[in-house]
């Protein structure tokens, strides 16, 4: 049987090169798609908070809000914000995979494979960028249901927003991950961080004219020139008067100062490059 | 050039301390091609601590190390592309079909993707999961899994294959099925195995066995020999003989010291 001689098939390993990080890279974010793929209970339960947010909180205070969101849905208001909720709870579950991976061995499987690690760890950030954006798609199409058009562009700019985002958050969970080495303590951790981030953030409420510790705090949290500039580019393409433009998405000041988009969007993907490097020295550090 | 093949294995002076603890206290050791070694030693006598700066998990703290005749240290990449790793936890992706992980494997090590399905299936043949292959590895049973990893770690033809404890846990058919596989392999393509086991009748199956104890090797020789050094029939008791009989629990020096002292205890309240 087996046992006999075999005619082997040879096979040659090839020095490593860049190709093989490329590969380790592309292995590493596929293999998060392919269980995002097959986890549908997940890309169920992921939505309910997001749905939660959107209609019952925001048709709920909707009576309330009316008075001064001069003719503007609060759903469509909190709408740009309720996805960036989505994206940093999609993508921090999705850093969990890597504690799980630690813990049941298969990073082991990468870790002797002659690839460098911090090929693993961009790989890693790419597909968390890539699930919880895909995860962001479900809300997107959602857009007519709050009043935001499905105007191509605008979809395009979002999507691009949520890779972007997706990406700081993913790259933020991983250092996390690579620092903490166990399932419970990562939620627990996740937990402390996800809600607090959530609030200060600018994503249920304008940033201006705040009481001054809370101006100060929404300042400080990177989130909320995520929601901004998803606000404003969504804004942009609604057709509502120049008071509500100017009430309900005032951007983002510092000291008097509007922070431009673009620089908000070089924040955010500073901050997520900046988190991915320590993540790579923490990881390459580990033996 | 060298005319010569180096050898599979050059340890000198091999070692490693984490802190104070001195897991690995200047090992070497020499294997040949194609050979069979075994590893044998209690719990926490720096047996893994070894494989890993072997394989390059860990790095020496001193002294060196070759395999297939590179450097652990230097060339690690190059150690890497020559080795081949099974190890005592699961390694596999359970969300994964049983090919799906194979061909993952091949890809992460650049095996050029026309001969992959030829060589997948012979690995999967000769492990007897072929007809498993389009399942997840979620349901396999233990000893299913356990043969698909050595399946996988044989996929990139490596010089060295790595085994920590590969038979643990298994029924007696998986493991006699397992040593098949070993011995098929080692005709088939020359490949060397650097087992781990604490099973004695499967060192017994091994060319040559090192024994180490608290960071050193105590000895090394064929089973035979062995044997007739210290007069047994059974490689137990070569192994009791070398080992001694208290039971360890530590993996760094600093606990088994404690382990020590506490069977020192332990046999003076029974006098």
């Amino acid at each position: 049987m087996s046992a006999t001689v075999m005619e082997v098939v040879a096979v040659r390993v090839p020095e490593r090169s860049w190709r093989s990080e490329a590969r380790a890279m592309r292995i590493v974010w596929r293999r998060d798609l392919i269980r995002f793929g097959s986890d549908r209970m997940r890309i169920a339960t992921m939505l309910v908070q997001p749905l939660l947010f959107l209609f019952v909180l925001g048709a709920g205070l909707q009576t309330l809000a009316a008075a001064s969101t001069d003719g503007v849905d609060l759903k469509t208001f909190i709408f740009p914000g309720v996805i960036c909720m989505a994206l940093v709870f999609s993508a921090m579950f999705n850093a969990i995979s890597l504690v799980m991976d630690r813990e049941f061995g298969f990073l082991r499987e990468m870790m002797v494979a002659p690839v460098r690690r911090s090929s693993i760890v961009v790989g890693k950030c790419l597909g968390g960028a890539t699930v919880a954006s895909l995860q962001g798609l479900i809300l997107l199409a959602l857009a007519g249901f709050v009043d935001v058009p499905y105007d191509p562009l605008l979809l395009l700019g979002l999507f691009g927003l949520q890779l972007l985002i997706a990406f700081t958050v993913t790259a933020f969970g991983v250092l996390v991950a690579v620092r903490v080495k166990q399932i419970q303590t990562f939620t627990t951790v996740m937990q402390m961080l996800v809600m607090p981030l959530f609030f200060l953030s600018g994503a249920l409420y304008p940033v201006a004219g705040l009481p001054t510790w809370l101006q100060v705090l929404t300042r400080l949290n990177p989130l909320t020139y995520a929601v901004d500039e998803m606000r404003r580019l969504v804004f942009a393409h609604l057709d509502v008067s120049a008071a509500a433009q100017q009430r309900l998405a005032p951007g983002v000041t510092w000291f008097g100062w509007r922070v431009p988009t673009l620089l908000e969007v070089g924040i955010v993907l500073a901050l997520g490059l900046a988190m991915m490097a320590v993540a790579i020295r923490q990881f390459a550090r580990t033996e | 050039m060298n005319s010569t093949p180096p050898p599979a294995i050059e340890v000198d002076g091999l070692v490693k301390t984490y802190g104070d603890a001195e897991a690995v206290r200047g090992v070497s050791f020499t294997v040949a091609r194609g050979e069979i070694f075994g590893f044998l030693g209690p719990n926490g006598a720096g047996k893994s601590t070894t494989i890993n700066m072997l394989c390059t998990l860990a790095r020496p703290t001193s002294g060196s190390a070759r395999v297939s005749g590179f450097d652990v240290a230097t060339e690690r990449d190059d150690v890497r592309r020559h080795i081949g790793l099974v190890f005592q936890d699961q390694t596999l992706d359970g969300y994964l079909t049983a090919a799906q992980n194979l061909r993952m494997h091949a890809e992460l090590y650049g095996i050029d993707a026309g001969v992959v399905p030829a060589r997948m299936r012979q690995m999967l043949e000769m492990v007897d999961l072929w007809d498993r292959r389009d399942s997840t590895v979620m349901t396999f049973s233990g000893g299913m899994r356990r043969r698909l990893e050595i399946a996988r770690g044989l996929m990139h033809s490596p010089r060295v294959l790595f085994l920590d404890e590969p038979t643990i846990g298994l029924d007696p058919q998986t493991r006699s099925s397992i040593w098949r596989y070993i011995r098929a392999l080692q005709e088939a393509e020359g490949t060397t195995i650097f087992m781990t086991t604490h099973y004695m009748d499967e060192a017994e199956l091994c060319d040559r066995i090192a024994i180490m104890d608290r960071g050193e090797i105590v000895v090394l020789d064929t089973p035979a020999a062995l044997k007739a050094r210290v007069g047994a029939d059974r490689l137990d008791d070569v192994f009791m003989h070398f080992t001694g009989a208290a039971i360890r629990d530590a993996e760094t020096a600093s606990v088994s010291d404690l382990s020590r002292a506490m069977v020192r205890v332990m046999s003076g309240a029974r006098r």
